[in-house]
């Protein structure tokens, strides 16, 4: 008997309306790490799967939206915590997915936890930012306010598998919007890994689904898709961009192009504010009368 | 309907807008004509007599055009915000000095009731750019961030239905932003744009910051599509919005679309009936229903539907329909013959499947575009009539028995534009409207618009806003 202790390997799978299953294709890859050592095998998305996720996220959204934005802002929060806890695993998946030193890595994870903690603080603030009553001319009141758009496709970014995911997920959801991410394609274990986590934070089944596979194949269909409200095309190279925006057209999504960012810095409020509309509700405000004394 | 009361005409006079015999296209400050020579004729569709004759832009104009709107861009963006604030604010009374020329004007381009004209149309048109002028120095404090900067040239491509307010929607925040522009107004409405081109004139903008283009869908799509157009603006269809979305992708330029409806007005049991019966007639009447927002399906609780549709039938029965500048006109004409025949053919439509038509009874003139007020009964959710928007003075009645199905009802479109609430519950205003997936909802009232306020739609209606803070966001590079 061998004093190794030979590890238990996991199986890495999707997330689909709050539940782990295989892609129904039955189909995986190879995701090796940046220097070509196998690390596990990962779901191969399919079409089907695609349109799974559009379900269940659509199937989530009236919760999620409903819920008062402090309740999301506890759950973002607590998606923090979670991860604070499992912080070393997530130093070990981003420091193999992406080459990083340790140290690197490690300050890679951090980032992204505190990513979370920031957008988790943006839930019940974001309204006060973008809305607000306007001085109508009249005998009117209205009121302008922000809502999510509904189901939002997220293609991950490339390169940067946790803090460039995290970074385009978390404003998606923090404003009521549910989400279907398309995984990095090179690297998807920490966003598959990241699912976890989510689905022992209180985020609501649905409320994010995570693919991974070939990010065209799946691409293609969400963008497609005439119950998929806007996409997030950071994943996309500059002609498959084109061509999702195209498909994207069919249903008017609201598309948000791939463009530089550095994930490391601060965000904007630009990527919650592109999955928002804003909805102005006019009420007659009556009249006192001339003496003003009919209360 | 005879009557004892019968109205005297009271005709508005015309000379006052005096039109030119022809116009060209307002380019770099001059008007030319066409790179072609191309010409079409306008007409007044309560008449059918020709107006003008009006230079048509192809895709050389297109190009000229937009050069001088860039050659014009860098010293117009460069200007202190507090001068380009002046001449909106110029252009602003200017349109207040000649708002009765202007409404004459439009009446006769367009066939809208003067009454509208007067009253809706040409106030809005000064108060936007009163607004908009207020903006253009006061941009760091608009919430995106210090020293925001315009996007360039700005392609604006706007309808017949508004012709000039949806100019003033397009031009005030695209200048007080610091862009330039090229505007192409539709085919059939062209000459408010071309006196605006002339108030611009008067108010000494420099040359290049506004061009006018008349002309027809290839000049739209060559704006559209020119590569050095920053942003598009675009107000119409939700079939030429899609195919806009579809041109633009794999561009930088910035988007805005505002288009199709079918807005949702839901009366509830506990409605004030006469004041719900005031906002159906608005909503769907108000210029011959040609509006993107009408309220074009009413949503009727089931125990009120009898009550409520007679008191409507004998509303409609005093509805003045005729001579658009007649001040006593409340129907005015179709916009054109194009209009007509669609919502001929869709009302034929109604019927063929199903659906039981009323009018009031109504003569029609025997020359010009008309449709008299139409109001469907039983109507499904399934009938084209309560599917396509039909842009024309007819009402499709659905019922419902609870606040929920008249949500699901109400939100169940392609569209999301606008939406109205009838009830004296505040409770259930609040949940109805936080329920619905529209732009604007009303409660209430219907069809109330304000330059502060943003205007734009959820889902196929479109993206982006007009008017108040938020109508800045689509002219600035944040």
């Amino acid at each position: 008997m061998s004093d190794t202790r030979l590890s238990v390997l996991k199986t890495y799978k999707l997330y689909v309306g709050g539940k782990f299953p295989r892609s129904e294709s039955g189909r995986v890859y190879e995701v090796s790490d940046s220097k070509g050592k196998w690390l596990a095998n990962a779901p191969l998305s399919s079409r089907k799967d695609a349109r799974d996720a559009v379900v269940a996220a659509r199937k989530a959204f009236g919760g999620w939206s409903g819920a008062t934005a402090y309740n999301r802002g506890q759950v973002l929060y607590r998606v923090a915590e979670m991860l604070e806890g499992r912080r070393d695993q997530f130093v070990r998946e981003v420091g193999e997915a992406e080459g990083l030193s340790k140290s690197k890595s490690a300050a890679v994870v951090d980032a992204t936890i505190d990513r979370w903690v920031w957008y988790a603080g943006w839930t019940d603030k974001i309204a006060q930012v973008v809305g607000g009553g306007n001085p109508v001319a009249g005998p009117f009141f209205n009121l302008s306010s922000p809502e999510p758009t509904g189901v939002v496709a997220v293609l991950a970014p490339q390169e940067s598998s946790f803090l460039g995911l995290v970074s385009v997920l978390a404003p998606v959801i923090a404003t009521g919007n549910t989400a279907i991410v398309v995984a990095s394609e090179k690297s998807p274990l920490p966003a598959l890994s990241l699912a976890e986590v989510l689905a022992t934070s209180d985020v609501p089944g649905g409320v994010v689904n995570v693919l991974s596979g070939r990010t065209a194949e799946i691409a293609t269909p969400l963008a497609a898709h005439q119950d998929v409200n806007a996409i997030d095309l950071a994943g996309a190279d500059e002609s498959l961009a084109k061509e999702l925006e195209i498909a994207a057209a069919d249903n008017l999504k609201r598309v948000l192009r791939p463009q530089p960012v550095d994930y490391a810095e601060t965000p904007g409020i630009d990527r919650m504010t592109a999955f928002l509309e804003t909805k102005t509700v006019w009420h007659p405000t009556g009249s006192l009368g001339a003496s003003g004394s009919s209360y | 309907m005879a009557s004892v009361f019968e109205y005297a005409p009271a005709p508005e006079s015309r000379a006052i807008a005096d039109i030119a015999p022809s116009y060209g296209l307002f380019i770099d400050g001059e008007f030319v004509e066409a790179a072609d020579g191309k010409v079409f004729k306008t007409v007044s569709p309560s008449t059918e007599e020709v107006l003008s004759e009006v230079a048509r832009a192809g895709s050389e104009d297109v190009d000229r055009a937009v050069k001088a709107a860039r050659r014009a861009f860098e010293k117009w963006s460069a200007l202190p915000g507090a001068e380009r604030a002046k001449y909106l604010f110029r252009i602003a009374r200017i349109v207040q000095e000649r708002s009765r020329e202007l409404a004459v004007l439009e009446t006769l381009d367009n066939g809208k009731p003067i009454k509208e004209t007067r009253d809706a149309d040409l106030p809005l048109v000064a108060a936007h750019f009163f607004y908009y002028a207020g903006w253009a120095d006061k941009l760091d404090h608009a919430g995106y961030g210090a020293n925001p900067r315009p996007l360039g040239v700005a392609g604006q491509v706007i309808p017949w239905n508004f012709p000039l307010l949806m100019l003033a929607w397009k031009i005030a925040p695209a200048l007080a932003t610091g862009n330039t522009v090229v505007l192409k107004p539709a085919e059939t409405t062209p000459l408010s744009a071309l006196f605006f081109a002339d108030i611009c004139r008067q108010a000494g903008l420099p040359k290049g910051v506004v061009n006018i283009l008349p002309g027809y869908g290839d000049a739209g799509a060559a704006l559209v599509s020119h590569p050095d157009v920053n942003k598009v603006a675009f107000t119409g269809s939700t079939a030429v919005g899609k195919e806009i979305a579809r041109t633009v992708a794999g561009t930088r330029k910035k988007v805005t679309l505002e288009l199709g409806g079918k807005g949702a007005n839901i009366v509830f049991d506990d409605a004030p009936v006469d004041q719900a019966v005031e906002g159906i007639v608005n909503g769907i009447f108000f210029n011959q229903g040609q509006v993107c927002c009408a309220g074009s399906r009413l949503l009727v609780q089931e125990s009120i539907q009898e009550e409520l549709l007679e008191s409507l039938k004998r509303r409609l029965s005093t509805l003045r329909l005729g001579d658009p500048m007649d001040k006593n006109t409340d129907i005015g004409a179709i916009n054109s013959e194009e209009q007509l025949t669609r919502i001929t053919s869709l009302v034929e439509q109604g019927e063929a499947e199903g659906a039981e038509r009323w009018s009031p009874a109504c003569e029609l003139p025997e020359s010009g575009y008309w449709f008299a007020p139409t109001l469907f009964t039983n109507v499904t959710q399934a009938h084209r009539i309560a599917r396509d928007e039909i842009f024309g003075p007819v009402l499709s009645v659905l019922t419902f028995r609870t606040p929920d199905e008249a949500v699901a009802k109400a939100n169940n479109t392609p569209y999301g534009l606008s939406a109205g609430i009838w009830t004296e519950k505040g409770s259930r205003i609040l949940a109805v409207a936080n329920k619905l997936r529209a732009g604007v909802v009303w409660s209430n009232t219907f069809n109330k618009f304000d330059p502060t306020s943003p205007f734009g739609g959820y889902k196929e209606s479109g993206f982006g806003r007009e008017g108040g803070r938020h109508g800045l966001e689509a002219y600035l590079d944040v």
